[in-house]
């Protein structure tokens, strides 16, 4: 199930655990971010790592506001955090 | 250079002859383990000596300079920056320093946004651009810490930023790679690019730093 | 869950910021896993070395700076290949340990004389 999202798109980061190699670090697992930008697809490490062969994915950088990440955020309210996800790590917020 | 025919018949890089200096002692299994390696798959036709010697010079070539006349170019052609910015491999290409393992975003330091780059998983690095990362960058401290506290972060790297400027961390954990332009610094107003590329460091460009100003 | 490897927001001291030149040791370790993983060689798939690094454990991880880790890494793919067998590389390592002990260069670390 391919999913797509527009740049200003609020999103939220499953928080899931499952097992093998992830590219989502587990400190933004369940945050909620905005789409900035659309890497277009790329092959997916998640499954490539195995030398397998997959689908390719579709490559977002997701900002986030620190204050929404960590709960004792100690500088400004305004500092960001970008990550790069895959669409299969993200939902509609 | 390195001289790689050895006593004992059997072919291994050595240093340049001298003294063993403290920094290059052997302190650790693991360590024997690698040279290990490295004889073997030597012996065994699987690497040569002339092969990882050409490897070693190779990377010892690529210094952060590639990074800085990028930059120094972004800071003197408007144009050129916002081509960069919008295609970071085709801008890099452009100057002869092209990214061509992975792709390259460019993000740029303003009055109001200063960029530091991490990887926190790994500690991916553009070094087609600034050459070999330097240990701190793939330490657990600053992977751990410059995402949730980049101010302190940054303190420690002797680096203050205001409270009305947004701090912008990336972490590359796809592959992408980043490179921060840092702010050009006062008093650069007619300095050649190559002036320029002078001021710009390794540490500007990973965003724990700002330029060098001039005269430092 | 979380792999060691998977440090983001963790405690952790400060960063030591001094740069340090990478000592001969290190370029070796880094050019050789160049080779090893390069398209002539075809020895290791591109994409293959981060899981290998996650898989080391939490113990092995953490106790192994950056370069022994890609060196441990690197073992373990060339032993699964049959690139090298362990006794080679144990003959090896003894090997090397008494002509660095004859040269002067050797000078383990606490508990590393037990590894060999």
């Amino acid at each position: 199930m391919a999913r797509s999202f527009e740049a200003g798109q609020a999103v939220r980061v499953r928080d899931d655990y499952p097992p093998g190699h992830i590219r989502t670090p587990v400190f933004i697992r369940g945050k909620r971010g905005v789409i900035t930008r659309d890497f277009g697809e790329h092959d997916n490490p998640e499954i490539t790592t195995y030398e397998l062969e997959g689908p390719q994915k579709t490559l977002y950088v997701v900002r986030f506001r620190q204050i929404d990440v960590w709960p004792d955020y100690a500088g400004s309210k305004g500092d960001t955090l970008d990550i790069d996800i895959f669409e299969h790590w993200l939902e509609p917020a | 250079m390195t001289d790689a025919t050895s006593s004992g018949g059997h072919d291994h890089i050595h240093r340049e002859s001298g003294p063993p200096q403290a920094d290059d002692k052997v302190h650790s299994y693991y360590q024997i383990l690698g040279i290990a390696l490295q004889e073997l798959l030597i012996e065994k036709g699987i690497v040569s000596a002339d092969e990882v010697r050409q490897m070693i010079e190779r990377r010892d070539a690529i210094t952060p300079a590639r990074g800085a006349k990028i930059v120094a170019r972004a800071w003197t052609d408007a144009d050129f920056k916002a081509r960069f910015l919008a295609d970071g491999n085709a801008g890099a290409a452009e100057l002869d320093c092209p990214m061509t393992y992975t792709e390259l975003v460019a993000v740029e330091n303003t009055p109001e946004a200063h960029n530091v780059i991490v990887c926190t998983l790994c500690s991916c690095y553009p070094r087609e651009l600034l050459g070999l990362p330097p240990s701190w960058y793939k330490s657990r401290e600053y992977r751990a810490r410059v995402v949730r506290d980049p101010r302190a972060v940054l303190k420690e790297f002797g680096t203050e930023i205001g409270d009305h400027v947004e701090i912008r961390v990336h972490d590359s954990t796809a592959d992408i790679r980043y490179l921060v332009i840092p702010r050009r610094p006062a008093g650069t107003e007619g300095m050649t690019e190559s002036e320029l590329e002078d001021l710009v460091t390794r540490d500007s460009m990973i965003g724990v730093a700002e330029a060098k100003t001039p005269g430092k | 869950m979380r792999g060691p490897h998977d440090v983001g927001g963790l405690e952790a001291g400060p960063v030591d910021t001094t740069t340090h030149d990478m000592s001969f040791w290190e370029k070796q370790i880094d050019a050789l896993h160049a080779l090893v993983g390069d398209e002539k060689r075809g020895i290791v798939p591109k994409g293959q070395n981060r899981r290998y690094v996650e898989a080391l454990g939490e113990d092995v991880y953490n106790t192994l700076n950056y370069y022994e880790r890609w060196t441990a890494t690197m073992s373990q793919q060339l032993l699964e290949k049959g690139i090298l067998t362990r006794d080679e590389i144990d003959a090896k390592v003894k090997e090397i340990r008494d002509r660095l002990e004859a040269t002067g260069e050797l000078e383990l670390g606490q508990g590393e004389a037990e590894k060999i």
